[in-house]
C-alpha cells in the first residue's frame, strides 16, 4: 500500500485507531451517588445503555427492547467498533426507531462504557465477564438500574466489588438483574419449587454438568490476515477472550455456572469448600489460550452435603448440560425434563410444559421492577454462584482443598494494572505462542503460575 | 488493503466537493457558460433552423434576442428569459429545455450568476453544438457497472470541473495504476469512449437527477456469455423423454450401497427407492386426519436413494467441526487434499449449549439444525462423495415412508403396534434412540414414523394440495421465506396420530425461540430438539443451477 500524506482514516474493520489508545485504571466503586428512586410512572421511557455488543450482549439487548412499554437504546459501548456497528445494524433491523443511538453515542474503547453509562437510565454489561465487577460497580455509581450476564467476576477481588456494589444498589433502590436465566424458567421453578417443599426429602447429594464439545475460538492468524496487520497482545487475548482466565475465568465460571447455580439455588445458598481435578489433555492449540479442558469438582455445603459437578470442552465424549439432585424419599432430575422419580423410579411429577423464553422472562420481570419499583436484586446471589465456580477453578488449577472464604477473600487479581492497546496482559505467550497453563500441586491459586 | 486505498478516494472526492462550493462565486463563461449552452441549447437554438428566431451560437444572436424579443437582460437574470425559462416546472408550457433533461440547479445557477455578473461573452467565440450527455441514459448504467460501496460517486464529481472530479481522476489513470477504477474486477479501465462520456457529462455541469440513486445489482455468481436463452416446450419435452429412457436403462441397476465420508471410516447406508405414483396426502375419514393433508391427489416420483436411517451425529458432527474432520482424516493417513472441494462449502459455526442436549452421539439421530444447516450438509456430503444428495422433497418423503402402503400408517391403518416401529412420546423416555434400532418399512426405510422428525426441501403451503390438477411429477415447492418450511415423520416427543404417514409440520421462528444471541444462529434451532433429517440421492442428476437450487435456503438469517 502506498503511503499518502494525508492519512485516511482506516476503514478496515480490525483497525485500531478506531480506539481510545490512553491506558485506563479500574475505577474502585466511589463514593455515593444522588439518591435515585424507581419510576414515578411505569408508561415512562427507560433509556438503555448496551456495554458489550457481541452476539449475547445484542441478543440481551434485543430481549430489552422487547419488554412492554417504552424501551430506547441510546447508547452503545464496546472495544471494537466493528463489534459495535453489527450489534447497531442487528438491533435496528429488528427494533427500528426503538434503536435511538446517535454516533456521537457510541463508544469505543476499555473507557466507554462511561460515557455509554452517564446517558441511560438501564445499563446492559455483557462484556466479556473480566471486567464486570468494574463495570457494575460503576454503573451503581452513577445510580442506574442494570442487567448484567454472568458471571459476575472470575476472581475473589471481583466478586467483593460485586457484593460491595449490591449493597450499594440496595441502597439506592437500583434493581439488578443477572443472565442466570433458569431462574426465570417454568420448568426450573416450578420443579425446584417442590424440591424445596420437600418433595423429595433432604437433598444428600446433587450432580451439575456441563459436558460438551467447547465454543467458538477466535484464530489469531485469521484476524491477522483479515486486519492485514500484526494484532498486539491485547488485541488478540479480547478477541479470543474466551481462553484467558482474566478475561473468562475458564469454561467452569463462564458456562458452568448455570449449573453449579441451579444446585445453589436448591440448596439456598453456596458451598464452603471444594477440591478437584481438572487438566488440558485434547484442546492445546496455540488459540486454545491458558483455560484446562475439563474440571471436576467435588462441593461442599455447610449441612454436609455434595456437590459433584463436571465441566469438558472435549468433542466426541459422553455429553450432558444438567443438573440432578438425590434426596432422602427420591430423586430430582432439576434441568428438562424437570421431573421427580421415588427412589424405585416411579415418577412422581414431572413439568407439563409451558413458560415463557426465559431469556425475555428475565428482561420482562427486571423492567416490571424498574417500572413498578418492585424490590429486585440478583446480584447477590450471581456473585456467591460466580464464587462457587471460581473456587472450583482455584480447587482445579491448584490441586488443593478450597474454602469459600480464601477463595473470596484470596488477594488474587486477574485484571491488568493498565488496560489499553500496547499495554501487556496477564499472562504472555512463549516464543511459539503457547501461554503457560496452570499446573496443580504447583500452581497456589488461580491464574498464579510457578 | 482495498478498503484503505477507497477510503483514499472518499477523502479526495469531499475535499473536491468543499472546494467546489467555494469556487461558484465567479463564473466562468468558457469553463461554465458555454458547455451548459452548447449541450443544453444549440441544438434548436444554433446555427441552423433555428427555433423562434433565437440564435445562442454566437454574442449576436443572443444580443438579438427571440422573436418575442430579448432574452438577457445583463445584471438582471430575474428580467432574463435565457434564466427564468430554465427554472420553470417540468410541466410548464415556457419551460428551457422543453424536454428532460432539463437544466440541473448547477446549470440554471450558472447562467443566473453569468447574466448577474453582465453576461460577459469573451470577443470572437463562437459557440458549437455538443452532444448532450444524459446521465439516466448514458452515466447510470456507466457507474453502475463498476459501482464501490465505501466510494460516493455523488459527492465525488464536481460540476464543470475534470480536475476537481476524483471519479475522472481515478477513472483516466492509466490502466496499469493501482489505483485505477473501475477496478480490474469490476472490468478495468473504461473504453475511452465511456471515458469521454464520463468527461463531457461533468464538463455539462453533472447532472445527476434529484432522487436519482445508482442501482447496484448483485453480480451473477457465474458469468457466462450471454444470459442462456430460456429452453421452449419442445427441448422440455425432449429431456422429459431422454431422461425416462436413462432411468428406464439405469433403474434396474439401482442397489443398496454403503457411503463413506471419505478418510474418516463414517458410513451411512442408502436404499434404492423405485419410481412410481402414489396418492399423496389422507382422506378427511382417517383418524388424525388434518385439512392440510387433501385433497389426496396422484403424484409421479422418479426413482431415488434414500438413506436408510436419520443422519446421525457421526455423520454430522464430521460437518460442523471442520478441525475434527480434518484430525480424523489425518490419523488415518488421508491427505487433505482430498477435501479440495468440499472445503469451499460453509460449516456451522461452533454452538455455545451442547446440542445432543445429554441425549447422546454416538449412534444417535443429529437434531435441532436448521434447514440451511441441513442444506449445507448435504451440499458438503456431495462435495466429500461426489454423489449428489440433497433433502427430499415433501412428495418424495411421504412416497418413500408409505412404501407402497395406503394406510395412516406404513405398517397398517391401526396405531396399536406402533411400539414395534417407533420412537414416539409413549415409549422414548423423553428424549431420542439410536436410529435403525426398531422395525423398518417396506423399503427398510428405519424411522421414518418417529425418533426425530426430518427435514424436507419445501416451503410449507397448507392449501396445496388444492391447487394439482391431475397426476403431479415430482412437485417441489421452492421457497423464498424462510417460515414456515416442511417437517415430516413425527418425533420421540408426539403422539401416534402425528406419527401418520401424511402428516405434516410446519417450521416456526419458535423453533429458534431461546437462542439469546442476535442475530440469531443461522445453523441451529435450539428448541427444536425433536428435528433431523436424512438424505436422499435422485438417479438423476441435475443441472449445477438445479443443485444450487434445493442447497439453498432463501431467508436466513431471519
Amino acid at each position: 500500500m502506498k503511503k499518502t500524506k494525508n492519512a485516511p482514516r482506516n476503514n478496515s474493520p480490525l483497525d485500531r485507531r478506531d480506539f481510545i489508545k490512553t491506558g485506563a485504571a479500574a475505577a474502585a466503586v466511589g463514593s455515593l451517588a444522588i439518591e435515585r428512586g424507581a419510576f414515578a410512572q411505569s408508561s415512562e421511557t427507560v433509556k438503555v445503555a448496551l456495554i458489550g455488543c457481541g452476539g449475547r450482549g445484542s441478543g440481551a439487548a434485543n430481549q430489552a427492547l422487547s419488554t412492554n412499554g417504552d424501551v430506547k437504546l441510546v447508547a452503545m459501548a464496546d472495544a471494537f467498533k466493528d463489534r459495535m456497528d453489527s450489534s447497531q445494524k442487528g438491533l435496528q433491523r429488528a427494533h427500528g426507531l426503538k434503536v435511538d443511538v446517535k454516533d456521537e453515542n457510541k463508544f469505543i474503547g476499555f473507557d466507554a462504557y462511561k460515557k455509554a453509562i452517564e446517558l441511560a437510565d438501564m445499563v446492559i454489561l455483557a462484556t466479556p465477564p473480566g471486567f464486570r465487577p468494574v463495570h457494575f460497580a460503576e454503573a451503581i455509581k452513577q445510580g442506574k438500574h442494570v442487567f448484567m450476564e454472568k458471571p459476575v467476576a472470575v476472581d475473589g477481588k471481583g466478586v467483593r466489588q460485586v457484593l460491595a456494589a449490591a449493597q450499594e444498589a440496595k441502597k439506592k433502590n437500583l434493581k439488578v438483574g443477572v443472565g442466570l436465566q433458569r431462574h426465570h424458567q417454568l420448568g426450573y421453578q416450578e420443579v425446584i419449587k417442590r424440591i424445596q417443599d420437600g418433595a423429595i426429602g433432604d437433598i444428600v447429594s446433587a450432580r451439575a454438568y456441563w459436558n460438551g464439545g467447547g465454543v467458538w475460538v477466535r484464530e489469531r492468524e485469521k484476524f491477522e490476515k483479515a486486519a492485514g496487520r500484526k494484532l498486539t497482545e491485547m488485541e488478540y487475548q479480547m478477541r479470543n477472550w474466551y481462553y484467558f482466565v482474566w478475561l473468562c475465568g475458564d469454561h467452569i465460571t463462564e458456562q458452568h455456572i448455570h449449573n453449579l447455580d441451579v444446585i445453589n439455588w436448591i440448596k439456598g445458598g453456596a458451598p464452603t469448600s471444594c477440591q478437584g481435578l481438572g487438566g488440558r489433555e485434547v484442546r492445546r492449540g496455540i488459540d486454545h489460550g491458558e483455560i484446562y479442558d475439563h474440571h471436576a469438582v467435588e462441593y461442599k455445603y455447610d449441612d454436609g452435603s455434595y456437590m459433584f459437578s463436571q465441566c469438558r470442552h472435549i468433542r466426541g465424549c459422553w455429553n450432558s448440560v444438567s443438573e440432578h439432585v438425590q434426596g432422602t424419599k427420591g430423586r430430582g432430575t432439576v434441568s428438562g425434563p424437570h421431573m421427580l422419580t421415588d427412589n424405585e423410579g416411579e415418577t412422581i411429577w414431572r413439568f407439563g410444559g409451558g413458560g415463557k423464553n426465559p431469556y425475555q422472562q428475565e428482561h420482562d420481570d427486571l423492567f416490571d421492577a424498574i417500572r413498578n419499583n418492585k424490590p429486585y436484586n440478583e446480584a447477590e446471589y450471581g456473585a456467591h454462584s460466580s464464587l462457587t465456580s471460581v473456587m472450583g477453578r482455584m480447587a482445579t488449577y491448584s490441586g488443593r482443598m478450597i474454602t469459600a472464604e480464601e477463595a473470596l477473600n484470596s488477594d488474587e487479581n486477574t485484571m491488568p494494572e493498565i488496560l489499553g492497546w500496547e499495554a501487556a496482559p496477564p499472562t504472555l505467550p512463549d516464543e511459539n505462542g503457547s501461554y503457560s497453563i496452570a499446573i496443580p500441586g504447583k500452581t497456589r491459586f488461580g491464574v498464579e503460575k510457578v | 488493503m482495498m478498503r484503505v486505498k477507497l477510503s483514499r478516494f472518499l477523502l479526495v472526492g469531499i475535499i473536491a466537493t468543499l472546494l467546489s462550493g467555494s469556487a461558484s462565486a465567479q463564473v466562468s463563461f468558457e469553463r461554465q457558460v458555454k458547455p451548459v449552452l452548447e449541450s443544453a441549447c444549440l441544438s434548436c437554438h444554433g446555427e441552423k433552423k433555428p427555433k423562434g428566431e433565437l440564435q445562442l451560437h454566437t454574442h449576436e444572436g443572443l444580443l438579438e434576442g427571440s422573436e418575442y424579443g430579448e432574452v438577457v437582460v445583463p445584471g438582471k437574470p430575474e428580467d432574463s428569459t435565457l434564466y427564468t425559462t430554465t427554472i420553470l416546472s417540468p410541466d410548464a408550457d415556457e419551460v428551457m429545455p422543453p424536454k428532460a433533461p432539463f437544466l440541473s440547479k448547477v446549470q440554471a445557477d450558472v447562467l443566473k450568476e453569468w447574466i448577474a455578473a453582465g453576461a460577459k461573452w469573451p470577443k470572437g467565440i463562437v459557440l458549437k453544438q455538443v452532444r448532450r450527455v444524459e446521465f439516466i441514459k448514458d452515466i447510470k448504467p456507466l457507474l453502475e457497472g463498476f459501482y464501490e460501496e465505501d466510494f460516493d460517486f455523488k459527492s465525488s464529481v464536481v460540476p464543470f470541473d475534470l480536475d476537481k472530479s476524483a471519479l475522472y481522476q481515478y477513472a483516466s489513470l492509466p490502466s496499469d495504476s493501482p489505483d485505477t477504477l473501475p477496478r480490474p474486477e469490476k472490468g478495468g479501465k473504461l473504453e475511452e469512449k465511456e471515458l469521454n462520456l464520463l468527461r463531457d457529462w461533468i464538463i455539462q455541469g453533472a447532472v445527476w437527477p434529484d432522487g436519482v440513486e445508482l442501482e447496484v445489482k448483485e453480480m451473477p455468481a457465474a458469468v457466462v456469455d450471454g444470459a442462456l436463452p430460456v429452453a421452449p416446450k419442445e427441448v422440455v419435452d425432449i429431456r422429459v423423454k431422454a431422461v425416462d429412457r436413462l432411468i428406464k436403462q439405469f433403474e434396474p441397476m439401482m442397489k443398496p450401497y454403503v457411503d463413506e465420508i471419505p478418510g474418516t471410516g463414517v458410513k451411512f447406508e442408502m436404499i434404492p427407492i423405485p419410481s412410481g405414483d402414489f396418492v399423496m396426502g389422507s382422506p378427511k375419514t382417517e383418524k388424525g386426519h388434518s385439512s392440510n393433508e387433501g385433497p389426496q391427489h396422484k403424484v409421479k416420483i422418479d426413482p431415488f436413494w434414500m438413506a436408510k436411517t436419520e443422519t446421525t451425529w457421526n455423520c454430522y458432527t464430521l460437518f460442523m467441526y471442520q478441525e475434527e474432520e480434518k484430525m480424523v482424516m489425518k490419523l488415518r493417513g488421508y491427505k487433505p487434499e482430498l477435501n479440495a472441494v468440499s472445503d469451499a462449502v460453509a460449516r456451522p459455526t461452533t454452538p455455545y449449549v451442547e446440542m445432543s442436549f445429554g441425549m447422546g452421539t454416538d449412534g444417535f439421530p443429529a437434531i435441532s439444525m436448521t434447514q440451511h444447516a441441513a442444506n449445507t450438509y448435504c451440499k458438503w456430503l456431495t462435495a466429500v462423495t461426489g454423489h449428489y444428495y440433497r433433502l427430499p422433497t415433501e412428495a418424495e418423503w411421504e412416497y418413500a415412508c408409505r412404501a407402497g402402503s395406503d394406510t395412516a400408517y406404513s405398517f397398517g391403518a391401526d396405531a396399536s403396534v406402533i411400539d414395534e416401529y417407533a420412537w414416539h412420546d409413549g415409549n422414548s423416555n423423553f428424549k431420542y434412540h439410536k436410529v435403525g434400532t426398531k422395525k423398518p418399512n417396506a423399503w427398510g426405510l428405519h424411522d421414518m414414523h418417529g425418533n426425530v422428525s426430518e427435514w424436507t426441501a419445501d416451503q410449507y403451503l397448507a392449501d396445496i394440495y388444492g391447487t394439482f390438477k391431475g397426476i403431479v411429477s415430482n412437485p417441489f415447492q421452492y421457497g423464498k421465506d424462510l417460515y414456515p418450511r416442511v417437517a415430516r415423520g413425527g418425533s420421540w416427543m408426539d403422539k401416534p396420530e402425528k406419527q401418520r404417514s401424511a402428516h405434516r409440520i410446519a417450521s416456526s421462528s419458535d423453533w429458534k425461540f431461546q437462542d439469546p444471541q442476535l442475530p440469531k444462529s443461522i445453523w441451529y434451532h435450539t428448541d427444536a430438539q425433536f428435528l433431523g433429517f436424512r438424505v436422499l440421492r435422485p438417479l438423476i442428476i441435475p443441472s449445477s443451477e438445479e443443485m444450487h437450487k434445493y442447497w439453498t435456503t432463501e431467508g436466513e438469517p431471519d
